[in-house]
């Protein structure tokens, strides 16, 4: 009984730490510019696939990862340069498009080069189970457990602690008045959408060994990644963990105890729940509309 | 013309006593208490941030009070939502301007006669001729509307082509429009030059002269003090004082916090 | 003869013009198009403009969002594959049930669901739409799973519909209604006041509009149209999968819907028109069809954020007025001399 919980649990945690990566990317972007990136599960597939690419061409493992997690960075960039800055000011339905064309543009690329198969990336530290309580964990689950934690806490310390950190977070409070007192707004937008990407191929990258990837792989993930980042709250790092957490243990317990195949379905059925209970999400700010 | 003087009121049009808001730890409006006679002119006045425009949000549904009561011909209203308001006579502009710029200006001023229309969806579509000329009579009436504030040279214009000013007289037309009972204009005058600010001041007088009882939220003394019937001064969400323009250009009070001292010569 | 038909026709305003222009093309279309190939593209292009224009009049007029709608298209379908198979209802029972499902599903959701603005209101209704198509996907008992079902033919008063031809003539008719129908609601207090909460739903409450009601009724409304479309798609295409319902067709609707033209209703047959060939002419480049659609969709909302016909319309707008000034120069300097 115990056992079967703690694997369900564990199993949600991991793939929760995942979809809490993702969701502080979504944060990250949407604090720096109001725009949502329907691209970031794109960012996670990228991750993936690019560290099975490095790997197999013969890079040793370390390098290939660091690689799977500079050229995405490079690639949001990219993406913010040419997608994002012409339509800043535009309605929210023509931004979502334009982020959806943007994963499309990704996705159908990485078909094209990569094909529609599956890919393997070795685990980290090996495929022995470690047995807790009865439950049998993957040593690889650790790592996207550690590193998550590690990255999150990184984050953390970056936006309370730094300069560079905290002018980012001000940008995102009022952006006029960041301008007013010299801090260069574009520059903190198209770091975001860098960092945003990085941590989320660096999500994708640590959960491969787990899951496998292809090239549709992104979809899921990137929707869930945004149920997660809604559910917390939009624009909220703490609420991004939480949800994260949330939305993955959720999975994993329904799946384990409910239903399998409707597995996918839950966290819609959240992400309903708590926009019908809690419009903002559980740490997101109450806004009067000043008339 | 001279300021009328107020007979002895029956049930006064809208009453509002001890309304109270407060945002986080803002109280916004504080206690506020005042009755409004039918037909008379009632202005609003107060510096910024007195809370003049979140009396109008109250009192028009936009917000709900944390306290107090507001009294729309002795029924309670406070709470009910800007629709229902509508729906008894009650019409407002605002000072940010709240205009469809995906519109004409003329089917800007058809929405405000919203309530009175037919708008069951299937005889839309299928073009029931009892609709339709309901809407041909409307047309009509929206240019005749748009002539009464002075905006015949934009019968045909899209909104988003025009300019300030004739924005907020297009708010006018479609309070109008609404045939209410009363008219609550956020800051008519502003952001105008003193021969549209004139222009304005006769709108004014023309629309309560039909017998609409407006309630006036303005900046521009000069214009309050002629044109006021009552006038009621906020200052930090507070009632500071009420009463008729010649009252209330003595009221100590009133001068010390607002107007000033070298004003108060200027307006008497 | 031709002279007074042409000032007749010249004294329209511009969208009684177009309907009659659709109403020709209809017409005519069959007469000139004998491959069966181009005639099913055809009745898919027209069943996806009826599908549109129901959207246009949620996203582009009232300006909300469904990014879940293919999940409506979905309930349709499989109840017109369904309760026949499994329960054996007439096709057209079975279509107005699917109807009324979807409507009474739209009705529940909408209050909860357009409390909520902006990516809240996205994020919503995408959920309905991928739990709506996990449901068709997975009871398979019921819808055959991932693989799908066949659908029975549509009977109407008694003739089943099985020719392309029959089906023509039935959509074609569907569009020209939905067409007309759609300019009658735009121009009417109904219409009016559904723009108007687009605009400024402060105005639209402030003048009587209930907001809530409002958004709901359309919700239901193109709910309602994408269900009996869905079946109709069912019925014509004689089987149904669950991709019908799934998020890309969700997009791919939206993506009809801004890049022909939010809140034009010649926009929505456009961008039908655009985006239902698209595929089929890069079906033989895999992978290459998803880049391209992407590198459209980028390009369209950066370029043309308004979409094509809007954009095309004004350019036109300025040209005219160009060539008007171009001409009262020349007449003035004419008469100089």
């Amino acid at each position: 009984m115990l056992a079967q919980f703690l694997q369900y649990l564990f199993s949600g945690i991991t793939i929760g730490a995942t979809y809490a990566l993702a969701a502080l990317g979504f944060t990250m972007i949407y604090n720096a510019s109001t725009v949502i990136n329907f691209a970031q599960g794109e960012f996670i597939m990228l991750g993936g696939m690019l560290a099975v690419m490095f790997q197999q061409a013969g890079f040793p493992l370390p390098l290939a990862v660091l690689l799977a997690i500079i050229v995405p960075s490079l690639v949001g960039v990219l993406m913010e340069k040419t997608v994002v800055e012409p339509v800043r000011s535009a309605e929210t339905v023509n931004i979502i498009i334009i982020t959806i064309g943007a994963s499309l543009v990704i996705r159908g690329v990485v078909q094209v080069v990569f094909g529609k198969g599956a890919f393997m990336l070795p685990s980290f530290s090996g495929d022995t189970p470690v047995e807790i309580g009865g439950a049998m964990i993957m040593p690889q689950s650790f790592w996207v457990i550690g590193v998550s934690a590690l990255v999150v806490i990184g984050l953390w310390y970056f936006f309370t602690r730094t300069l560079t950190g905290k002018a980012m977070l001000a940008t995102s409070f009022n952006r006029t008045a960041a301008e007013l007192v010299g801090i260069n707004t574009s520059w903190v937008l198209w770091m975001s959408f860098a960092m945003s990407a990085a941590v989320g191929a660096l999500g994708g990258v640590l959960v491969t060994p787990l899951t496998m990837t292809s090239y549709d792989s992104g979809i899921m993930l990137g929707l869930k990644g945004f149920v997660a980042a809604v559910v917390g709250g939009l624009g909220s790092g703490a609420g991004a963990l939480v949800g994260g957490l949330l939305v993955g243990v959720l999975e994993a317990m329904g799946a384990g105890y409910l239903s399998s195949s409707y597995k996918d379905a839950l966290p819609f059925v959240l992400i309903l729940l708590i926009l019908f209970f809690l419009p903002r999400g559980l740490f997101g700010s109450r806004q009067t509309e000043r008339v | 013309m001279m300021a009328r003087t107020s007979t002895a009121p029956a049930t006064p049009v809208l009453s509002v006593r001890d309304l109270s808001i407060n945002f986080g730890g803002v109280r916004a409006v504080q206690n506020v208490s005042f009755d409004i006679a039918s037909g008379c002119i009632y202005s609003v006045i107060g510096p910024n941030g007195a809370g003049k425009t979140t009396l109008f949000n109250l009192i028009t549904g936009v917000y709900v009070p944390t306290a107090g009561e507001i009294l729309l011909d002795g029924q309670p209203v406070q709470g009910q939502p800007p629709h229902r308001l509508a729906r008894r006579g009650v019409a407002r502009t605002f000072q940010n301007l709240q205009v469809c710029l995906n519109m004409t200006a003329l089917e800007n001023v058809m929405v405000g006669a919203h309530l009175r229309l037919d708008r069951n969806v299937l005889k839309a579509a299928f073009r029931w001729p009892s609709l339709r000329r309901a809407d041909q009579a409307l047309h009509q009436e929206a240019a005749e509307l748009m002539r009464f504030v002075g905006l015949e040279h934009a019968l045909e214009a899209r909104a988003d082509a025009m300019s300030y000013g004739a924005l907020k007289r297009l708010e006018i037309a479609r309070a109008l429009a609404m045939k209410p009972r009363l008219l609550f204009l956020d800051e008519p005058a502003a952001g105008l030059n003193p021969r549209e600010t004139l222009e304005i001041d006769e709108l004014i007088r023309k629309v309560a002269a039909s017998g609409v009882t407006v309630v006036l939220v303005e900046h521009d003394m000069k214009m309050v003090m002629s044109l006021s019937d009552r006038i009621l001064v906020l200052d930090y969400g507070k009632k500071l004082a009420e009463g008729t323009a010649a009252e209330i250009r003595q009221d100590p009070a009133v001068i010390a916090a607002y107007l000033g001292a070298g004003a108060a010569g200027e307006t008497s | 003869m031709i002279r007074p038909v042409i000032l007749r026709l010249m004294a329209l305003r511009p969208a009684t013009l177009g309907l009659v222009a659709l109403a020709v093309l209809v017409l005519v279309l069959p007469l000139v198009i004998s491959n069966s190939f181009y005639l099913d593209l055809v009745i898919r292009i027209a069943i996806n403009a009826i599908i549109v224009l129901g959207l246009n009049l949620l996203i582009g007029f009232a300006g909300q969002i469904s990014f879940g709608h293919a999940g409506f298209l979905g309930i349709g379908a499989y109840a017109s594959a369904v309760l026949p198979t499994h329960f054996g209802w007439p096709p057209l029972l079975a279509l107005i049930a699917g109807a009324a499902a979807a409507a009474a599903l739209a009705a529940v959701m909408a209050w909860p669901i357009f409390r909520l603005k902006g990516h809240y209101l996205a994020m919503a209704t995408l959920g309905l739409g991928i739990i709506l198509n996990l449901i068709f996907r997975n009871e398979a008992s019921y819808t055959g799973g991932p693989d799908g079902m066949a659908v029975p033919a549509m009977e109407l008063f008694g003739l089943q519909l099985s020719r392309d031809r029959q089906w023509y003539w039935v959509i074609a008719a569907l569009l020209l209604v939905s067409v007309w129908a759609s300019l009658n609601i735009i121009d009417s207090p109904f219409g009016r006041a559904l723009r108007a909460l687009h605009g400024s739903d402060v105005a639209a409450r402030v003048v009587g509009v209930d907001i809530a009601r409002y958004k709901m009724a359309i919700f239901v409304m193109s709910a309602t149209f994408a269900s009996i479309m869905g079946s109709i798609t069912a019925h014509y295409v004689g089987f149904v999968t669950p991709n019908i319902a799934d998020f890309f067709h969700s997009v791919e609707l939206v993506t009809m819907v801004v890049v022909g033209g939010m809140a034009s209703v010649f926009g929505s047959l456009l961008g039908a028109v655009l985006l239902t060939i698209l595929p089929q002419a890069l079906a033989t480049f895999e992978g290459w069809e998803t880049v391209a659609f992407g590198a459209i969709l980028i390009l369209c909302m950066i370029f043309m954020p308004r979409g094509l016909l809007p954009t095309l319309a004004a350019r036109l707008g300025s040209l005219r007025f160009a060539v008007a000034r171009l001409r009262a120069g020349r007449s003035a300097g004419e008469s100089d001399s």
